[in-house]
């Protein structure tokens, strides 16, 4: 019965998610595609942050990478797929560059390297006008096109980003559960005995640097057809912060914790709308009461209470264990 | 010769107002292992309360700069202590960093909807005159920050080493354990470092406001800065933060006239990665020190 | 190699912190298949020892050879591809991870190349052994616990169990009775003979608890002040005159 159970409400889930643009106006369709976007780009830093104990504040820079390979190939005329390759493979070179910091701090001191290393980029993007249009962004750039039909219209595209977001969302789930999502863990755990048991803590932070920063470009190379306008503050640190936000309000460590973050991050305001500028202070009291009372975010949450429904007998079995050796 | 004088100058105004938020940063790290990602925020807050007492009250400027003084030791060192810090000790990592980054955005977003999105303008502290150094012209108001901040430093330093509470702080942020058992208050110790960090930054905010215009947003690069310099000074000592504000703000202003205006953020940055990836420990500061 | 060629050789060891000299030249060498004990009061250099052959600190002479290959400056994991397994001494299990992800990270990294790892089976081929390896010892009905939530015995079973995963030919036991309860005490060095016995796997122990070492180790020896005072099986030791100065008297 169990056994039947995840396959069947990741089927509704899917559905749900074919279903939800339908009928709706733009606006929503926009907000969607946006979702499932940051999703990808969370999803990123909750393999270096939650499955790897890495912390990062530069997600955003790795978006604005993705963004802009991806505007600039396509402004040249080359397909979005092009653009999209180069934008992940330039951040995967760079957030391996990014993890050879992590290799000697931990920590709070981490956590500048990649806000410095967020500014950074921000100041190139900023200042370097022949690459980035400089202030003014860049602008026009065109949508993919599959099979010679064109994705112009925001529901084909949106259509689009699912089919990116659930094909990510495979690999993702691949490299979670391979032995490699397990040495991450390991490597947050206690990175000292993962080192006695033969794994290469070092090599291996390397790799969630990069792989959770390659997310980061696969994202920003679907902000940038989905927007068709980009500039140096759509990357700023403040859209780091937001990202590890979404990572730690749904849940690090979880698969789905970083999808529902997103959810949270991206749809909050809307249904805080009502309170006007209110919105972000609600929003920012809401994060503190959570860190508070539950700092392993929303899925920590969900299972404290399921825990409590279901009244669970204490895990530990002391006793019955003890007697038996 | 006289223009380098005077960037210099002026850049060591401005570093001493770092380093008095950096000093704080540095002290709250110590006494409760806080990373306050809302630091920025709380040298960009005091100046708004200066300035409801100034506007809304009609109080006079002393009495609006003391009002501004105890209403951010209450709300930015007690209320902080009390509502955010406490409740989450003692684990100090992640949610603590969230929830200060959490903080830094309710600080800045309340500034704006309660005070306007404008840059408001503030009061000077001091004569707007100028005077001649060695041929440099420099306002007053630089000189009279940078003896202001500098004497403040002292007056700290001399109350860490020298008193008997002072002593009982910094025992409290070298070793707790150790220190309760000699029969040291540590709550108490740590509430006052958070006081004091308060006060800091409500002293550096009534300093800079002048010259920046009190403004929501000032607090992104002032935290910036701030975590810079602490960082630069080995993050666990008053004497690293001091020289770490100074030489931040000066360097600031070098590379502004002298080399590019459009990187000038870009020279601390960098100056940051390479400290913490060469010297973890800071330019002044000693292996020991605590490590998470 | 023949059979009598030590698995792990010390020469002339030495490292000095400042004016102390925490180990003072030792050399002992470790037979194949043999329970070796190093005992000694607080401050005879063995955690020194200890750490200087596993490669976390760097001894100032002489070197360390492991299966006849000398490995001074090998980093952990790197030791633990040439068949070291280790143990330690605070609880060292990865608390968020179930008993059976564990023991499979213990023993995966020796299986195929970091690449095929990515891409092969998420239990990169393991889950049989790591069954074999909880039912061993005795965790069966903790499998799919989290780590974190067992009590500090089991979790010590867990950190043992993870120590021989890999199929190590030798294993560096960091005070395995320590903290441990008297029952669950028994039972782990019944365990750890047995697991000798089957597998002719060799074992350096260091321990405090006198009664441990001498029921399990079959030879022994004793540090005091950074040198090798005595060495010899259990009742040697245990009579030796030397010994129960450096004991009484440090």
């Amino acid at each position: 019965m169990r056994a039947y159970l995840k396959p069947a409400l990741l089927l509704v889930g899917l559905a749900a998610l074919i279903v939800a643009p339908l009928g709706q106006g733009n606006y929503v369709i926009y907000l969607l595609s946006s979702w499932l976007i940051f999703s990808i780009a969370a999803m990123g830093l909750n393999l270096t942050l939650g499955y790897a104990g890495q912390i990062s504040l530069a997600q955003a820079s790795f978006m604005a990478i993705g963004a802009y390979s991806t505007a600039i190939l396509t402004l040249a005329g080359w397909p979005w797929v092009v653009g999209m390759l180069l934008g992940v493979v330039l951040c995967l070179v760079v957030g391996l560059l990014l993890g050879f910091p992590a290799l000697r701090v931990k920590g709070h001191f981490l956590a500048f390297v990649t806000l410095a290393f967020n500014s950074l980029v921000f100041l190139v993007s900023r200042n370097e006008e022949w690459l980035t249009g400089g202030i003014y962004g860049l602008s026009g750039m065109p949508r993919p096109s599959v099979l010679g039909f064109a994705m112009t219209k925001n529901l084909p595209f949106y259509y689009f980003t699912l089919f990116v977001f659930v094909v990510f969302c495979g690999l993702f789930y691949g490299i979670v559960r391979s032995p490699w999502g397990r040495a991450f863990k390991a490597l947050r755990e206690n990175p000292i005995r993962a080192e006695s048991l033969g794994i290469d803590t070092r090599r291996l932070t390397l790799m969630a640097f990069a792989i959770g920063s390659a997310c980061g470009g696969l994202a920003g190379a679907l902000v940038t057809p989905l927007v068709q306008y980009i500039d140096p503050t759509s990357f700023a640190l403040g859209h780091s912060l937001r990202i590890l936000l979404m990572v730690v309000v749904g849940g690090a460590g979880y698969f789905f914790g970083p999808i529902l973050g997103a959810a949270v991050v991206i749809l909050m305001p809307e249904f805080l709308r009502f309170t006007e500028g209110y919105y972000l202070m609600i929003y920012a009291v809401l994060v503190i009461v959570l860190m508070i009372y539950c700092p392993s975010g929303l899925i920590g949450l969900g299972r404290k209470l399921r825990d409590l429904v279901r009244r669970k007998p204490v895990d530990r079995g002391d006793l019955k264990a003890g007697a038996q050796l | 010769m006289s223009e380098f004088l005077q960037v210099v100058l002026s850049g060591l105004a401005t570093g001493s107002i770092y380093a008095l938020a950096a000093i704080g940063f540095t002290l709250v790290w110590q006494a409760a292992q806080t990373v306050n990602f809302a630091q920025g925020e709380f040298v960009m807050l005091p100046a708004f309360f200066v300035l409801i007492a100034l506007h809304w009250l009609g109080w006079p400027l002393w009495a609006a700069l003391a009002f501004g003084l105890v209403i951010s030791v209450l709300v930015l060192g007690y209320l902080f202590k009390r509502l955010i810090v406490q409740p989450m000790l003692p684990s100090t990592g992640l949610p603590l960093i969230i929830a200060t980054m959490a903080l830094s955005i309710l600080l800045k977003e309340g500034a704006k909807q309660f005070y306007g999105a404008e840059a408001q303008p503030y009061p000077p502290l001091f004569p707007q005159t100028t005077m001649s150094i060695g041929g440099a012209i420099v306002s007053m108001q630089d000189i009279l920050n940078l003896v202001v901040s500098l004497a403040v430093v002292v007056a700290l330093t001399l109350f860490l080493n020298r008193t008997r509470t002072g002593r009982c702080i910094q025992a409290t942020a070298q070793n707790p354990q150790v220190a309760e058992i000699l029969g040291v208050n540590t709550r108490r110790m740590v509430l006052y470092t958070f006081l004091i960090n308060a006060a800091l930054a409500a002293l550096a905010s009534m300093l800079i406001s002048p010259v920046y215009l009190a403004k929501f947003s000032n607090g992104e690069t002032l935290g910036i800065v701030a975590f810079i310099a602490a960082i630069v000074g080995g993050f666990n000592q008053i004497r690293g933060a001091l020289v770490g504000g100074l030489l931040i703000g000066v360097l600031d202003n070098l590379t502004a006239t002298y080399v590019t205006a459009s990187y000038r953020a870009a020279l601390p940055l960098v100056l940051l990665i390479i400290i913490i990836l060469w010297r973890p420990q800071g330019l002044l500061g000693t292996s020991e020190g605590r490590q998470v | 190699m023949s059979a009598a060629s030590p698995v792990l050789s010390v020469r002339d060891l030495s490292k000095t912190f400042g004016a102390i000299k925490a180990v003072d030249g030792v050399s002992f060498d470790v037979r194949p298949g043999e329970i070796l004990g190093l005992i000694g009061p607080n401050g005879s250099g063995k955690s020194t020892l200890f750490n200087c052959i596993l490669g976390q600190l760097k001894p100032d002479t002489g070197h360390v050879e492991v299966n006849g290959r000398d490995v001074s400056g090998r980093r952990a994991c790197d030791l633990n591809k040439l068949g070291v397994g280790r143990t330690f001494q605070q609880l060292s299990v990865f608390p968020q991870m179930t008993v059976l992800d564990n023991i499979i990270v213990a023993g995966q990294e020796h299986r195929g190349t970091m690449l095929g790892r990515l891409f092969g089976a998420p239990d990169a081929g393991l889950a049989g052994e790591a069954d074999r390896m909880i039912d061993f010892f005795r965790l069966t009905h903790l499998r799919d616990q989290m780590a974190g939530s067992l009590s500090y015995g089991q979790q010590k079973l867990v950190d043992a169990a993870m120590a021989f995963m890999a199929g190590p030919s030798l294993v560096l036991l960091d005070e395995p009775a320590g903290g441990v309860n008297l029952t669950m005490l028994a039972g782990l060095k019944e365990r750890l003979s047995t697991y000798n016995r089957e597998h002719g796997t060799t074992f350096v122990v260091i321990e405090h608890n006198m009664e441990f070492v001498m029921s399990l180790c079959s030879r022994i020896i004793v540090l005091a002040e950074g040198r090798v005072i005595a060495e010899g099986g259990p009742e040697e030791i245990r009579s030796n005159q030397t010994v129960i100065d450096a004991y009484l008297g440090g």
